[in-house]
């Protein structure tokens, strides 16, 4: 095929970004080598894991300007073994020259975009696997192990097999108290574990362009979940007008150059009526478990815990507001809040809801990964029930093998810690809490109750089969 | 030698593997801790060449390499399974962990010998007296498994550019 041909065919957002990392046009099953524009660690997968490595080597970060390291695993400090990470990951940013270190300022994928670091169009890996949230704005973001870092690092590339593109349109409106992580949850339980193939999976319709960016961020970020290598949204308006707040200038022609072409080729295509969808819970041990809330209604929980970068975001945190609003959490029940990162916090501050969180009985943790990662001193012992806004309930991924977690969304975690037992959440959701706004948009009203156990009707087309319906 | 089998099912996950509480500590000591959650005996019992099989999706959730690299720190000598998680099957082969995708996975039984051929990519079962292929690794990491991973594959790189300099 000549190059002619192949820029003439539609391609996919992953094509596109892909061929202008590798040089070249690329096709899908293609094995290529990508320069990377960015990369970004954490204390964990980061310096304590690569500098002994790059030592023996004998090599250095082939740009300081373009490794991002930031402190989130091991904060706060539990025991001398987790201190003294963090003192190999300080001392090192100094000796090998980073000149980007967030130190305590919030969870790596919320800080990374927050401080400007992440445009569309952009190939960056992360060590860590929800780095797929960077694919919110757009660009190709996707998780590595340290030693593939140390490849990046040393080379400042990094090989791909391109990906097919797994198409997930969204249309219509979600119904109030239904978000993203009920989008997740619902295909998590719908494809399985391994429903992505380690393909790119990428998100659109009108409910997902209504979509605020940390909203984006939940579908990108739970992309890993679904087995996808990223999880992608199209720049827009909204893309835009987030990064003009974090200081990053995206002019429409950018824009318009990051899009998937009509036609584009797709390993699959599925299409659901936002409106149908409604709120979402994954039982113990897999976010595979997925059913309607109300299939679980009545399952006691002892915690309820609002945290991560899945589910402890601004947006989240106004969420929660949402329902916590004149409530107080039931008895014998703890609430846990671990705001994502330290800006999101101010500015939950700023709006009340920290306020309203602490007046219904939340305790909070510092701006970390707290419980979500189980490295710290919060974990959860035998026989102890959680319900959680994070982003996998692998058994003893929290803590003891005997505990277990329910996965739900911010809306669904504050209203089990009200109802004390999981609930339907919508139920809880104050109408005169339109103060808080999850989207940028102004709803209008009170949306309708969905029936509770209606399904959104999955319009898939047959894998690979015929030509593309995008119009 | 003879190896044996250590079975298991979909979606092994990674914390699993490498339980987050000692992700903070040496290999040696997290590896004794591998799997502990879902098969107590293994990290104790598994020897040195036993083979891991596993169905869909081996290696669900995290990037944290310590997974592979636990098993690999146990003695296993290679992987086979349906599928694996992307980040998983990268990480493995990273570690120089030879990562077989077999179709027939399902087939092989727990306990029972088996001969692994990285290079050949099949699997020889004596107990069934039968040999089941594998998809054929791409060349590369082929090699780069059998270098013994991608630091020793970097290790050569630097060293043949070191010598071009010269």
């Amino acid at each position: 095929m000549s190059d002619v041909d192949t820029i003439a065919t539609p391609r996919s957002l992953a094509q596109k970004i892909i061929a202008r990392a590798a040089g070249r046009p690329v096709l899908p099953g293609e094995i290529v080598t990508c320069r990377v524009d960015l990369a970004m660690s954490h204390d964990s997968s980061g310096p304590r894991r690569v500098a002994p490595m790059l030592a023996e080597l004998g090599a250095k970060v082939w740009d300081p300007s373009r490794y991002v390291i930031i402190t989130d695993h091991y904060l706060p400090a539990a025991d001398d073994e987790s201190r003294n990470i963090l003192k190999i990951t300080r001392d090192w940013v100094k000796s090998a020259g980073i000149e980007h270190f967030y130190d305590g300022q919030g969870i790596c994928h919320v800080v990374l975009p927050e401080r400007g670091h992440i445009r569309p169009g952009m190939m960056i890996v992360g060590g860590d696997s929800h780095a797929s949230t960077g694919g919110a704005f757009g660009s190709y973001m996707f998780g590595v192990g340290a030693t593939e870092m140390l490849g990046v690092l040393v080379t400042g590339e990094i090989w791909l097999k391109v990906p097919e593109t797994l198409l997930f349109e969204w249309h219509g409106r979600f119904a109030e108290g239904v978000c993203a992580k009920d989008v997740m949850l619902f295909l998590c339980g719908r494809f399985g574990l391994d429903g992505g193939q380690y393909q790119a999976l990428e998100f659109g319709g009108s409910a997902v362009r209504a979509l605020s960016m940390q909203e984006r961020m939940t579908l990108a970020n739970m992309s890993v979940e679904l087995g996808g290598q990223v999880g992608l949204v199209a720049p827009d308006e909204i893309t835009q007008a987030y990064l003009r707040q974090a200081g990053v200038e995206v002019d429409g022609a950018e824009m318009a150059r990051w899009q998937s072409d009509q036609g584009a080729p797709l390993a699959a295509h599925h299409r659901y009526a936002a409106a149908d969808l409604v709120p979402q819970v994954a039982a113990p041990h897999s976010p595979a478990n997925a059913a309607p809330a109300a299939d679980y209604g009545g399952q006691a929980i002892d915690v309820a815990y609002l945290g991560a970068c899945t589910g402890a975001k601004l947006d989240d945190l106004r969420m929660a507001a949402q329902v916590l609003a004149g409530r107080r959490i039931a008895a014998g029940v703890t609430l846990m809040v671990a705001p994502a990162s330290r800006r999101d916090q101010e500015r939950a501050e700023a709006e009340g809801i920290m306020t309203v969180l602490a007046d219904a009985g939340a305790q909070f943790l510092a701006n970390a990964c707290g419980a979500c990662a189980g490295y710290g001193q919060y974990r959860f012992g035998d026989g102890v029930r959680v319900m959680a806004s994070t982003a996998r309930n692998f058994k003893g991924r929290m803590g003891s093998a005997a505990s277990r977690i329910w996965l739900g969304s911010p809306y669904s975690v504050a209203a089990a810690a009200c109802a004390g037992e999981i609930v339907d959440p919508r139920e809880f959701i104050s109408t005169s809490m339109a103060a808080f706004p999850p989207t940028p948009f102004p709803r209008k009203g009170v949306t309708a109750v969905q029936p509770l156990t209606r399904h959104p009707n999955d319009d898939s087309l047959p894998p690979r089969g015929g030509p593309s319906e995008a119009a | 030698m003879t190896t044996r089998v250590w079975k298991f099912g979909d979606n092994l996950d990674t914390d699993a593997m490498a339980p987050g509480q000692y992700m903070k500590s040496p290999i040696e000591e997290l590896a004794r801790h591998c799997l502990e959650s879902v098969r107590p005996e293994f990290a104790a019992a598994v020897r040195a060449g036993d083979v891991v099989v596993a169905g869909k999706n081996l290696g669900a959730g995290s990037s944290r390499e310590q997974a592979p690299q636990a098993l690999k720190a146990l003695g296993v000598s290679a992987l086979v399974a349906v599928s694996y998680a992307g980040l998983f099957y990268r990480n493995a082969l990273n570690l120089g962990l030879a990562a077989l995708v077999c179709a027939e996975a399902g087939s092989i039984v727990d306990g029972e010998p088996v001969v692994v051929d990285i290079r050949a990519g099949s699997i020889s079962l004596p107990a069934q007296g039968r040999t089941l292929a594998c998809e054929p690794m791409p060349g590369f990491l082929l090699e780069m498994v059998m270098a013994g991973g991608l630091l020793a594959h970097l290790q050569q790189r630097l060293a043949a550019q070191g010598k071009e300099r010269r």
